[in-house]
């Protein structure tokens, strides 16, 4: 039987944090990469609750991952009101391709 | 009239001409008319300086000035309060001069209407003839050195303006320049003493600085300065009345208009020196008066000799111009002051007369002046010849005409002052001088209006000129008679113009700087004298009047006869053919030569002077091109080579480092260009990528 322990956590953390790195940085599509940012923000959610579980943060570890979960829903909403606006104005939301600001 | 108004009439007759020239000069091209106004204007400035001199003479005894401070310098320490006065001075021979002045302008306007027909600048000569008058009235009625001064180059400048009227011709631009230069010469001399004199008196009135003198205040405190000083103004009229040695540009001046030469070369201008030594003549110490009568015996002994062999009938003219000028100028030398003003006067008339007349033969024979080309002409221009004829009469000193009066009274003059002081020469070139001018003044006349003609041509074509040509000539012919100046054909001082007009004037010069019979009597004759016995008047000294009181009757006998054996031998030479002209040509070879080349002066002067001149101008060019320039292109060349070393300075080190700056940023931008894509994912690897590299640098862990 193998034992669960706070290395299996982290490292599942680390993988999803991996995959939210990998799809911010390869995808095009504006919204993809939010998906993104949502895998980071989950990764950083297991490591606090693991943390909680296993270290001595005790319950903060708990209520600072809700803190997460409450912004992480926000931010999608903001965000993805962002990227209709992006839409409006570039009739497309592919991030490479919004660099007005470049020169 | 009172005092006061006569001033301003004065003013009104100074100013008159002025406004004539203006409004002809600058309405002159668009009116045609125009030189009708600036006759209309002399006409009236005539009739108001004859009003003006009858005031005068009649009801003034006493000078009238009229004056008023021009610069007021009140405060310089090293100085003292300094005004400066221009002014009017009326007395009796600024009134005689200025209706003078006016009657030979009015006549040569009046020629001029006909004469300069269809010149080009028709109207500005009139507006120049306009100036000349203004500025010969400044002279005429000023009371201060300042003024005089002014004028006296106003009077330069309208004669520049008249003598090169034809600048399109070489010779006359010439002759302009030559004027204009060799006046300068004399008013140098004029200039300073007039500076001389301000320095000592601080002030420039005539009046002020009489009296200065003869309370005893010397130039510089010494007699000497006082003679320098006199000679030094005289100069001024050297160069003015073209005496020996500035006499060049006179014959030369005969190249403007001939009515121009008969108001400046003959009548007025010239005039302005001798009017101007009147003027000056109480401060004249009798050292300077002897230069004077000096100069003046050679300007009138000169000139006289070259008129003899000249064949240009206004060149014979203008030498016998100088001639009398010198016989003025000799009379106030040796102190026959109202003989030489009163000459001025009556040679003004007849020689305006005769250059007026000259200049109707020459109009009639289509502008030839040569004499010899003439002959015959008096069937063809009677009035011409006849007025011609009674001027002649008048400047050889033929009795019942003016000339006769003055002349006789210049030959006394000179005569008492040799039997006085022992100075025979004086005289003797005076009645030496009669007699040449009368022999040359009748060749002239022979040769112009008597005999054959001798250019057929031309003759046929010579007709009388008209009214406005002749009337001008009748005028003065008439002015050249004895009537207007005295009843008594044979005795000047018989006339009102010397009774009673003209007096010589107090001298200012201390005793002992004047001519021994200038002083006056130490000893006052007690007695004798009669009460209500009128004495004839006294100049001088009681020796001088006695002199003078004998001297009359010889000289008058003597230069009568002079004047008939001029005549005569003329007559001899040319009319009857009688002596043999050309042999005595060929006799006297040197002579003729000497004077048919007017004693080379003009020849004298190019080579010393003007030569001179360029050659000193020449060094002054080489001086300036090699060592001035070579300091100044020196100087340059090592400018340019710091500047050059400088530049380089700048462009490769000072530059070199500015643009290796830019460079090396340029480098650097290019190099962080890269990683600012713009594209967020791509920051973000960057980010990723520095932050595991900071991990592994700093190990936190």
């Amino acid at each position: 039987m193998i034992h669960v322990g706070l290395n299996h956590f982290l490292i599942v953390s680390a993988i999803l944090f991996s995959f939210g790195i990998f799809g911010i940085v390869t995808r095009k599509n504006a919204v993809m990469v939010l998906m993104g940012i949502e895998l980071i923000l989950n990764a950083a959610n297991i490591n606090f609750v693991a943390f909680a579980r296993y270290g001595n943060l005790g319950y903060n570890g708990q209520v600072m991952a809700l803190f997460i979960i409450i912004l992480a829903a926000a931010e999608a909403a903001i965000a993805l009101a962002i990227v209709l606006n992006v839409y409006k104005n570039f009739s497309n939301v592919n991030v490479d391709e919004i660099d007005n600001l470049k020169e | 009239m009172t005092e006061s108004s006569l001033i301003q009439l004065s003013v009104v007759l100074l100013f008159l001409p002025l406004f004539g020239f203006t409004l002809t000069l600058f309405f002159g091209k668009k009116i045609k008319g125009m030189f009708w106004f600036e006759n209309f204007v002399i006409f009236l400035g005539l009739v108001g300086s004859i009003v003006l001199a009858y005031h005068k003479l009649s009801f003034f005894n006493h000078e009238i000035t009229g004056e008023f401070t021009w610069i007021d310098l009140k405060s310089f320490s090293f100085l003292g309060a300094i005004k400066i006065e221009l002014g009017i001075l009326i007395d009796n021979i600024s009134v005689i001069m200025l209706v003078t002045v006016y009657i030979i302008s009015f006549v040569v306007h009046v020629f001029s209407i006909d004469y300069m027909k269809g010149d080009k600048r028709y109207n500005r000569y009139f507006a120049y003839l306009g100036i000349f008058t203004f500025s010969m009235n400044g002279i005429v009625l000023t009371h201060n050195f300042l003024m005089m001064y002014i004028f006296w180059e106003l009077v330069g400048l309208s004669s520049y303006l008249l003598i090169g009227f034809w600048f399109e011709k070489k010779s006359a631009s010439d002759a302009a320049k030559k004027a204009f230069i060799v006046n300068r010469i004399g008013d140098i001399g004029m200039l300073i003493g007039i500076l001389m004199i301000f320095t000592n008196y601080h002030t420039f009135t005539f009046d002020k600085i009489f009296l200065a003198i003869s309370n005893g205040h010397l130039p510089f405190d010494s007699g000497f300065w006082l003679t320098v000083v006199g000679i030094l103004l005289f100069c001024g009229a050297v160069g003015k009345s073209a005496q020996f040695p500035l006499h060049v540009w006179l014959p030369d001046a005969m190249e403007g208009p001939t009515p121009v030469s008969a108001l400046i070369h003959a009548a007025t201008m010239v005039a302005a020196g001798v009017y101007f030594i009147t003027r000056i003549f109480p401060i004249l110490s009798g050292d300077a008066l002897f230069v004077i009568a000096i100069i003046g015996a050679l300007s009138a002994f000169i000139p006289a000799t070259i008129a003899l062999t000249q064949n240009d009938i206004k060149k014979v003219l203008a030498y016998s111009t100088i001639s009398q000028l010198g016989y003025m100028i000799m009379a106030l030398g040796v102190g026959a002051y109202t003989f030489a003003f009163f000459h001025l006067i009556t040679h003004a008339f007849f020689k305006a007369c005769l250059f007026l007349g000259s200049g109707s033969v020459i109009h009639s024979m289509h502008h030839e002046q040569d004499i010899r080309n003439m002959g015959g002409l008096r069937k063809k221009m009677p009035l011409t010849y006849y007025t011609f004829l009674v001027a002649s009469l008048a400047l050889s000193g033929i009795p019942l005409t003016s000339g006769f009066l003055s002349k006789d009274g210049i030959l006394a003059g000179s005569y008492a002052f040799a039997s006085i002081t022992g100075h025979w020469l004086f005289p003797i070139v005076g009645f030496l001088v009669a007699i040449l001018t009368a022999f040359y003044m009748f060749r002239l006349i022979i040769l112009t209006f008597h005999g054959k003609p001798r250019d057929q041509h031309k003759y046929e074509h010579a007709k009388e000129s008209k009214f406005a040509m002749a009337m001008p000539l009748v005028v003065l012919s008439t002015l050249s008679l004895f009537i207007w100046f005295t009843p008594n054909p044979f005795n000047p001082e018989a006339g009102w113009v010397l009774s009673s007009w003209v007096k010589t004037p107090e001298l200012s010069t201390p005793e002992a700087s004047r001519y021994a019979f200038m002083q006056k009597d130490s000893v006052v004759e007690p007695g004798g004298k009669e009460a209500g016995v009128e004495e004839p008047e006294m100049i001088y000294s009681s020796a001088y009047t006695e002199a003078m009181h004998h001297a009359h009757i010889p000289a008058m006998i003597l230069s009568l006869l002079m004047a008939i054996s001029g005549i005569v031998l003329a007559f001899l030479f040319y009319q009857y053919k009688k002596l043999d002209i050309d042999k005595i040509k060929e006799k006297f070879k040197p002579l003729y030569n000497l004077s048919y080349n007017k004693w080379y002066f003009d020849e004298i002067y190019q080579a010393t002077f003007v030569a001179g001149t360029i050659r000193i101008s020449r060094l002054l060019a080489w001086f300036d091109n090699k060592v001035v320039d070579g300091i100044v292109n020196g100087s340059a060349t090592v400018t340019k080579w710091f500047s050059n070393f400088s530049g380089t300075f700048d462009n490769v080190i000072v530059d070199g480092i500015v643009n290796f700056m830019a460079y090396l940023s340029g480098i650097l931008g290019l190099i962080f260009r890269k990683f600012q894509t713009g594209k967020v994912q791509t920051y973000i690897v960057l980010v990723i990528f520095s932050i595991v590299i900071l991990l592994f640098l700093f190990k936190p862990f």
